[in-house]
């Protein structure tokens, strides 16, 4: 099933969050990725999800989240109108031997080094699924230790805020 | 998500952390006229939290709560024996003060209000908040909760009810500031009643309760995300009426949302106008009286052979209110297949939810049928009448060939179908009905002619048993003059019988008619259907020939009702009216009744609407059909 990412402007009120996130789980809606943080106005919050949904149900996930009180607007954003990025922090083995080797190919990816120890690195990047994806599996043969990634964060293209209109109409 | 760093503001934390870069401040999104009572004004009066809440429902024009005190809900007790605006009525178990404020909202339309304590009193109103998110009744629950200070300590007779119904509310609110109370109160009966009504949880703090604040009234209600459609689409409008215009087997499939809506008159109008069948689902009946020559029946699982028929056939469903619910679609891939549907609700999510809209309409019914008439009758002008002479021959065939019957038992038992439809012709088209959830209920929906909106209540999307006795007491208490019928099952009623209590004490003079058929009559129907008629579980030990346990008699008796015993056919007529008779306390009837009468027609789980049949192993002959 296609992916989707949802971009949901929310009040910033105590548990809108599990509002959210109860509703995929009751629905049976599935989730690829959440990510949640403040935005430019006090008091709302912007919950960017990934969904596995298409056509009808696509249509249920967002009619369904825009029945919650404290949601204020949904917008879909396509991968042509928006930019969309993951953030990932991979702990990868490297000795003296194998450390030049390791920055390299973070280089290659811009990706950079964050944290250096005696036996191992620690690579912070940023970019879309597939470039992460693809560092990972150049990073691979050197020994992953640890990965931590965010959901996939999005933002619609060109001077238009989502903040906007929602608000003005309200 | 880790304890304690701030990385979601507010989101899951219990109080709002400093969120980082503010560029602009929210724009005031002040809604006029959402604050609901007589509109007083209010200048700011010191006072406790626990009066600010008795205080606020009195300003949103409360009169009747129910509820029952606990500790943590104790603080507002106090301020509401005070209280000369409010009757509360005293409940015996908090599931009765929740089914009775839905009873309360059902018969009034205006929103039912119930309180609880924490803990398990806001547990036992578990189910009466469900009921009424399914059956989008407007209620405001009131909980007490623990101390915000040892909230998620599990502090005696704790419990998140926030979390627990946030599944189960439209919306629901946790105040721990007292300075809160007004506002939320008044945005939670704002949410109840407008849009698709639902049930609103406000769960307060004790400490917010016990604590001071300044109470002014009307408070500001900005709710940003809430801004429910009324109106329709005008376009829409006009298309749905090119599809009348053309239609020549078109349908009203009417549901609980024009009832909701108040908008029988305007049903009417415009049933009339296009003069096409009319269908009642279990939530609408009496929306569009059944004597009207236009219905044509209940559809659904036990809906009449002509109403589900119709369903079935048509070229065009008129769909006001309802929501293809499975219990009235069967099979939903074989469900009136050859029907274009124009569906109108006021939630968006239910349109082409289970089936497909040709033509969407989001907003009131009440706003979209005077669109709707009107814009037929310019199509009508402009391309004249459709000719659906046929299909009312067909459809009158199937009403005169398979009206909704019953047969005589042959165990010498009285049938529960007589009963019930006796019930209903003694006392009249003014009486409220109320049923538990069963084989009864289905009598109860088939066998009574309903001529008017709210007259006729029910759990139709939970089905809750134990539904009927609380929610016949709330209707009582919001429309004293009406003769109040609980029709109840010996399975259901004693879930709740307790409220007999509550009646008698506090002069609520209901009638409840124990269709006693000693089982679980609708389970124990499935089991002769389907489990080769394994009663597994489903005898009761109430009715003819058994020990009684109990004794509904007896039981009336105790609690101080009056309790009559009817067991034979020729009995029916003088027992009914003599619990119409008695107007100063609860009756109870022990109707003892045939247990191995079936719910008929029926369209069995699982397979489609169009093998509906009539009486076990039986269906309708189609042949003459077009």
């Amino acid at each position: 099933m296609a992916r989707h990412t949802l971009s949901v402007l929310v009040e910033d009120v105590p548990g809108v969050l599990t509002r959210v996130a109860s509703l995929f789980a009751r629905r049976a809606f599935n989730i690829n990725s959440l990510a949640v943080g403040p935005t430019e106005v006090a008091g709302m919050s912007r919950i960017t999800v990934v969904v596995e949904a298409e056509g009808d149900l696509l249509e249920q996930v967002t009619k369904q989240l825009n029945k919650l009180i404290n949601v204020i607007k949904i917008v879909e954003l396509t991968s042509e109108q928006s930019v969309q990025r993951d953030h990932v922090l991979i702990k990868v083995r490297a000795d003296a031997a194998t450390r030049l080797q390791v920055t390299q190919a973070a280089d290659l990816f811009r990706a950079s080094v964050v944290d250096v120890a005696i036996d191992a690195l620690i690579i912070e990047a940023t970019g879309t699924p597939e470039k992460l994806a693809a560092l990972l599996s150049v990073l691979e043969p050197f020994g992953i230790r640890e990965i931590v990634q965010s959901g996939t964060l999005a933002i619609g293209r060109g001077a238009k805020s989502m903040s906007d209109r929602a608000l003005r109409s309200a | 998500m880790s304890k304690g760093s701030p990385i979601s503001p507010a989101l899951l934390a219990a109080r709002p952390a400093p969120s980082a870069p503010q560029v602009r401040d929210v724009v005031p999104a002040v809604q006029a006229g959402a604050v609901r009572g007589p509109n007083n004004v209010v200048a700011p009066t010191q006072m406790l939290g626990s009066a600010a809440i008795v205080r606020s429902l009195e300003e949103l024009g409360v009169d009747d709560v129910f509820g029952l005190p606990g500790g943590a809900i104790l603080p507002t007790y106090d301020p509401l024996m005070a209280s000369t605006k409010l009757r509360h009525v005293l409940v015996r178990h908090e599931q009765g003060a929740g089914h009775a404020a839905q009873g309360y909202a059902m018969v009034t339309g205006r929103p039912g209000v119930c309180i609880a304590t924490s803990g398990p009193g806001a547990t036992n109103l578990v189910t009466a908040i469900a009921d009424a998110n399914m059956d989008s009744v407007p209620l405001v629950a009131i909980t007490g909760q623990v101390s915000s200070g040892v909230i998620g300590s599990d502090a005696f007779q704790e419990a998140d009810i926030v979390g627990i119904t946030m599944p189960i509310t439209k919306h629901s609110y946790l105040v721990t500031d007292p300075e809160d109370i007004p506002r939320v109160l008044a945005e939670a009966f704002h949410i109840a009643t407008t849009g698709r009504p639902g049930p609103v949880l406000v769960d307060v703090a004790k400490d917010a309760q016990q604590s001071t604040m300044t109470f002014s009234w009307p408070p500001r209600v900005e709710i940003p995300g809430y801004r429910p459609v009324l109106r329709g689409h005008a376009k829409q409008a006009r298309e749905a009426a090119r599809l009348i215009g053309e239609s020549r087997r078109p349908v009203f499939y009417v549901g609980g949302g024009v009832i909701k809506a108040n908008a029988a008159e305007e049903l009417m109008e415009l049933a009339e106008l296009v003069g096409a069948p009319v269908v009642t689902t279990l939530m609408a009946r009496g929306v569009f009286p059944d004597s009207h020559d236009q219905h044509v029946g209940m559809p659904g699982m036990h809906g009449s052979v002509s109403a589900v028929t119709a369903l079935q056939q048509a070229d065009l469903l008129i769909t006001l209110g309802a929501r293809f619910d499975d219990r009235v679609t069967g099979v939903l891939s074989s469900f009136a297949p050859q029907a274009k549907v124009i569906h109108a609700d006021i939630d968006p999510a239910e349109i082409s939810k289970n089936r497909t809209a040709d033509v969407p309409i989001v907003g009131s019914v009440k706003e979209i049928m005077p669109e709707l008439t009107a814009a037929v009758t310019d199509a009508f002008a402009a391309n004249g009448r459709p000719d659906i002479s046929a299909w009312w021959k067909t459809i009158d065939h199937l009403r005169k060939t398979y009206p909704v019957g019953f047969t005589q038992p042959e165990d010498g038992l009285s049938a529960p179908q007589q009963v019930i439809k006796r019930i209903g012709e003694l006392t009249g088209p003014e009486g409220v009905f109320v049923s538990g959830v069963g084989q009864h209920q289905m009598w109860a929906a088939q066998f009574i002619k309903y001529e008017r909106s709210r007259s006729w209540l029910n759990s139709g999307g939970l089905g809750t048993m134990g539904y009927s006795v609380p929610a016949a007491m709330g209707a009582k208490v919001g429309d004293p003059d009406r003769v109040v019928w609980a029709i109840d099952g010996d399975g259901c009623f004693q879930m709740t019988n307790q409220e007999l209590a509550t009646c008698v004490i506090n002069n609520i003079p209901i009638k409840v008619a124990v269709i006693n058929n000693s089982s679980l009559g609708m389970v124990r129907q499935w089991q002769t259907l389907f489990y080769e008629g394994r009663y597994s579980n489903t005898d009761l030990n109430t009715g003819h020939d058994t020990v009684r346990v109990p004794d509904f008699v007896k039981l009336a008796d105790a609690y101080g009702c009056v309790g009559l015993r009817c067991e034979r056919d020729e009995d029916i007529d003088a027992t009914i009216e003599q619990a119409l008779a008695i107007n100063d306390r609860p009756v109870v009837i022990d109707f003892v009744v045939s247990r191995d009468s079936m719910v008929w027609p029926m369209v069995p789980a699982g397979v489609s609407n169009d093998l509906i049949q009539i009486a076990r192993n039986m269906t309708p002959t189609w042949e003459q059909e077009d």
